[in-house]
């Protein structure tokens, strides 16, 4: 059964208008989506990262939901914690840690490591803006090749951690990728990830208007087009299982470099050479895709 | 058993404008235009602030006092019922 914009509305979220993100904020979406599939029994473990600063300054906070605001390294075993607390109450609870990229694939990477081998009954969700960006966009693990941030004037040299995989080898119930631009998608998702018991993880494509330098009214394009040109494939893996969730007609990945600025250094032959790994990743994907079994 | 718990931690309670009436910072204004909207709620489900409900007459209204222009509901609106305005 498809989440429907009707059951979006209908439902509750626990996000409130006048928040201190910026303008056009992609990670804001998302929360404002999750939060409603999420539901009212939820608390939410949130390491350093651009939440942190969107809730507001103490002593007013612009979530309507139970946070433990935690250390950056930590936020996975805190929520670990929050779980086993709630269980031993005799509670069932959804614990969802709601972080950033750097907190997920470079800070916070051995506690969420830890709590997936161990199983801890959580849903990790790491909405990725694709570098440190209330510090003033710095590359984390998670920015792609080539993207200029603060710390890369030339554009990154590497390419990204491929995080999603890194958590379905610790062979999890649930791992899945989601955008923006794709919100019944990633509405399903979540729906799904809430039903199933165990470590479960997300990936939310998130646009981050200041931190790639476009147009703040495009992030909800962003987000669709990094699906279509297959720069951000959509798929998740159940139970070792692989199915890509969005099969769109593919569109060239020009179309969505050239609307950020982070790649304004990019020539076209280096966007043809970035094509060729986007096409290898979709083509390897849509070959695990008819595997038996990923993990 | 109850387990006691002593909350000595700093506790930060849940309002509207928790950053203050985030309007301000609006360059550009959202107008609906009704003629032309046909309430498919794609600017609701896309509006970062969360400002846009339905209104009495059951098209979309916005709250000025909150909503930061963005442009996002304008980009998205399928019937390009919404124009951005200079404030
Ligand atoms: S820096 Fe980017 S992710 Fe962070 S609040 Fe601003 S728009 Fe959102
Ligand atoms: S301009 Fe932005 S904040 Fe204002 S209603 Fe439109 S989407 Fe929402
Ligand atoms: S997106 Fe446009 S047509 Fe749809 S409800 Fe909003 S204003 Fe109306």
């Amino acid at each position: 059964m498809s989440i429907t914009i009707h059951d979006l509305r209908k439902s509750e979220g626990s996000y409130l208008p006048g928040s201190a993100s910026c303008p056009g904020c992609g990670a804001t979406i998302a929360f404002r989506i999750a939060s409603r599939i999420l539901g009212p029994n939820t608390v939410y473990v949130i390491p350093a990262c651009c939440f942190s600063i969107i809730q507001s300054p103490y002593p007013r906070s612009a979530i309507s939901a139970p946070i433990l605001n935690f250390a950056f390294a930590a936020a996975a075993a805190a929520a670990s914690g929050v779980q086993r607390a709630y269980k031993f109450l005799g509670k069932d609870v959804n614990v969802v840690v709601w972080a950033g990229d750097g907190g997920t694939v470079d800070i916070g990477i051995q506690a969420l490591s830890g709590a997936a081998e161990r199983g801890e009954n959580i849903i990790y969700i790491c909405y990725d803006n694709e570098a440190y960006m209330n510090t003033g966009i710095q590359r984390s693990g998670a920015t792609p090749i080539k993207a200029i941030t603060k710390t890369t004037p030339m554009g990154k040299q590497e390419m990204p951690k491929d995080m999603p995989m890194i958590v379905a080898a610790h062979r999890v119930p649930y791992v899945a990728t989601a955008s923006v631009g794709y919100p019944f998608d990633l509405a399903n998702k979540l729906e799904k990830a809430k039903r199933i018991k165990g470590f479960r993880y997300i990936q939310i494509f998130s646009p981050c208007p200041p931190g790639w330098d476009f147009p703040v009214e495009k992030t909800a394009e962003i987000g669709k087009l990094a699906v279509d040109t297959y720069f951000w494939p959509l798929y998740e893996i159940e139970e070792g299982k692989l199915r890509v969730t969005i099969k769109p007609r593919k569109k060239p990945l020009k179309e969505f470099i050239r609307m950020q600025r982070r790649f304004e250094f990019l020539k076209d032959e280096e966007i043809e050479e970035m094509e060729k790994l986007v096409m290898e990743k979709w083509n390897f994907l849509l070959h695990l895709e008819r595997s038996e079994r990923v993990f | 058993m109850e387990l006691e718990v002593l909350i000595l931690i700093p506790v930060s309670k849940p309002r509207r404008g928790a950053t203050g009436e985030t309007g301000l910072w609006r360059v550009e204004r959202p107008i609906i235009d009704e003629g032309k909207c046909i309430k498919c709620w794609i600017c609701w489900l896309y509006c970062p602030e969360e400002v846009i409900s339905e209104g009495q007459s059951g098209f979309p209204v916005i709250d000025l006092s909150f909503c930061k222009g963005c442009g996002v509901c304008a980009n998205v609106c399928p019937a390009k019922a919404i124009k951005m305005v200079r404030e």
